[in-house]
């Protein structure tokens, strides 16, 4: 394996298209053994980066290199090492499953038993075996995305590639795929994934990096991006719906104008600067009011919370 | 982890050696099979692909024995020395062999539109195998649809009547035909982008040359600029060379066709390339 800390490093990397900026210059990491997720918007340059460290695109400055391989001295030599599933499905719809991973295999130039094995191999991996003999194109989405995840592991990369591997699946499937995804971590590899979801790069990424408009504004794992807002947040719900209004005005000084009332879930959000002082004080405010609590808890900003404060505009998606 | 881990050492060392020109060479050819092979797969799997592509030059030569022939055909045999549809196939099976390339220009817009060709250059094969493995998955469709040619002219009348030979010469010369122009229409491919223009691009220029060509009616028979013209390009020079192969008569305009093969593969092969590596940038 890599005998660097670092299994990704992007140094001061910028491309434009024309007279659009798509990188501005960026500079990010990611662990050997772990995984990196690269978050922000649509537009946000995530592609760009992925494309530039898979030698699909070359960047107009700076330096990329995957396992120690500069990917724009050495491309040849960093493709062998890489596996990439990118946004859309890169496979032949005609061929079949087997016929499709088969031809990945010899295109890395491995003997054609090996690339047979390890086609069977990846097809049962993927849960695939029975529709390996069904053209591409009678596929469905899910489907689809395990094969591109599978044509992506032929070699057993060192470092794999996802580019926004879950947009367009329903909620089943991307948890299907999550699994899948944090089998692969756990067997090694580093990954670098892109994502418009917070919740997704909460749930799989070790080490967040938020980019905006081909700027890194941010990284950190997901409890330092959230520590960054030094707030916590009160959540109240009261007993009685009629009583959610009075609360609300009870708690709106205590969350210095930024206390919410949701009016559906009748939840009441009060970010406060010290989460324990925070709770004890709206407990006795509600108290002194005589409204009875239902529910009280402290929890940590959300990723959402973040992006929020980051960016000034909510994340695309949810 | 099993053997096929491929380490950084090993795979600097691998990309090291690839380096060498024989191996490059050697990695050329069997990528090379590989993406045919995928191709050709295509026309397996949806044979009506390879339906359609006959079904234009079925109708031109109905068009021209049927509908035309009646009026012109006794002139052109008059002024030829044999049945119009003996004249009018060799230029129909020049025509197919050319038009197929259609095909190339479409599979490799479609190619790039998909993110197929993302895939192949992600891996560490040969980028101008992606554009070989497609001009000759589309020249071994020609044979079928030259066959089908034959066959259809058959029925129509048409005989070979040069020794066996001189007509397997000009078979062969229509394939090569076919494969030296598939590299125009896989630079096309390249340009274009999306398979729609492609369809459009691929044929926009081969309309008025093999109208203005020896293809359906002698040149001498035009009239000015346009005969100097039809007299000089290429698609007559080859009409008129696979026509005295087949009829058995002096094919002297032989050495200028090889030239023009070899000068469209000289100069469209490389551009064709250049465009596909260019694109990722």
């Amino acid at each position: 394996m890599g005998n660097t800390p670092y299994a990704v490093v992007v140094d001061g990397v910028k491309k434009s298209f024309g007279s659009v900026t798509a990188l501005a210059g960026v500079s990010l990491k990611a662990e050997t053994g772990k995984v990196l997720g690269l978050l922000g918007p649509n537009g946000a340059g995530k592609t760009t980066i992925v494309r530039i460290l898979t030698t699909l695109l070359q960047p107009d400055a700076g330096t990329a290199t995957v396992a120690g391989i500069d990917v724009v001295k050495n491309p040849g030599a960093a493709r062998r090492i890489f596996g990439l599933a990118g946004q859309y499905p890169a496979v032949d719809e005609m061929l079949t499953g087997r016929e499709n991973l088969n031809m990945v295999g010899r295109l890395y130039h491995m003997p054609r038993q090996l690339a047979k094995q390890r086609a069977d191999e990846l097809l049962e991996r993927f849960a695939l075996t029975d529709a390996a003999n069904r053209p591409i194109r009678t596929y469905s989405g899910g489907m689809r995305r395990r094969l591109d995840l599978a044509a992506a592991l032929v070699v057993r990369p060192q470092v794999l590639f996802l580019d926004e591997p879950t947009t367009g699946l329903d909620p089943r499937t991307r948890m299907e795929l999550w699994d899948v995804i944090r089998e692969l971590v756990a067997d090694g590899a580093t990954l670098l994934l892109t994502t418009q979801y917070l919740e997704e790069a909460d749930a799989l990424a070790d080490h967040i990096a938020i980019i905006d408009r081909g700027l890194l504004i941010a990284e950190g794992t997901a409890d330092q991006l959230k520590g960054r807002l030094q707030k916590d947040v009160v959540q109240v719900r009261v007993t009685h719906p009629d009583h959610a209004q009075s609360a609300y005005e009870a708690l709106k000084v205590l969350g210095n104008g930024s206390t919410q009332l949701d009016a559906t879930s009748g939840w009441i959000s009060v970010p406060v600067p010290h989460g324990p002082q925070g709770l004890v004080e709206a407990v006795r405010l509600l108290d002194e009011r005589k409204v009875a609590i239902a529910d009280i808890s402290l929890r940590r900003p959300s990723l959402d919370d973040v992006f929020l404060t980051l960016t000034g505009k909510p994340t695309a998606g949810e | 982890m099993s053997e096929n881990v491929i380490s950084l050492q090993t795979a600097i060392e691998a990309a090291a050696k690839e380096q060498t020109f024989s191996e490059r060479l050697k990695w050329f050819f069997l990528d090379t099979i590989e993406i045919t092979k995928r191709n050709l797969l295509h026309y397996v799997r949806m044979p009506q692909l390879i339906f359609f592509s006959f079904i234009q030059p079925v109708i031109f030569v109905l068009l021209f024995t049927q509908v035309f022939g009646g009026a012109m055909g006794s002139a052109i045999s008059a002024l030829y020395g044999t049945d119009y549809v003996n004249y009018l196939l060799p230029g129909i099976f020049v025509q197919t062999a050319l038009v197929s390339g259609v095909a190339t220009t479409v599979g490799l817009a479609a190619d790039l539109q998909k993110g197929m060709v993302d895939r192949f250059r992600s891996l560490p094969m040969s980028r101008a195998a992606v554009l070989t493995g497609r001009t000759l998955a589309d020249s071994v469709r020609s044979v079928f649809t030259i066959t089908i040619m034959v066959l259809v002219g058959s029925l129509l009348g048409f005989r070979f009547s040069g020794t066996f030979a001189e007509s397997a010469l000009a078979m062969v010369l229509c394939l090569l035909w076919g494969y030296s122009f598939s590299w125009v229409f896989a630079w096309i491919g390249v340009v274009v982008k999306d398979p729609e223009t492609a369809q459009t691009a691929g044929f926009i220029w081969v309309f008025p040359l093999q109208f203005a060509s020896s293809i359906f009616v002698p040149s001498q028979t035009m009239t000015g600029f346009l005969q100097w013209f039809a007299e000089n390009q290429p698609l007559t020079l080859m009409a008129n060379t696979v026509r005295a192969l087949i009829l058995g008569r002096p094919a002297d305009q032989l050495v200028p066709v090889i030239l023009w093969m070899v000068g469209i593969v000289a100069v469209f092969a490389p551009l064709a390339v250049w465009q596909y590596t260019r694109r990722t940038k």
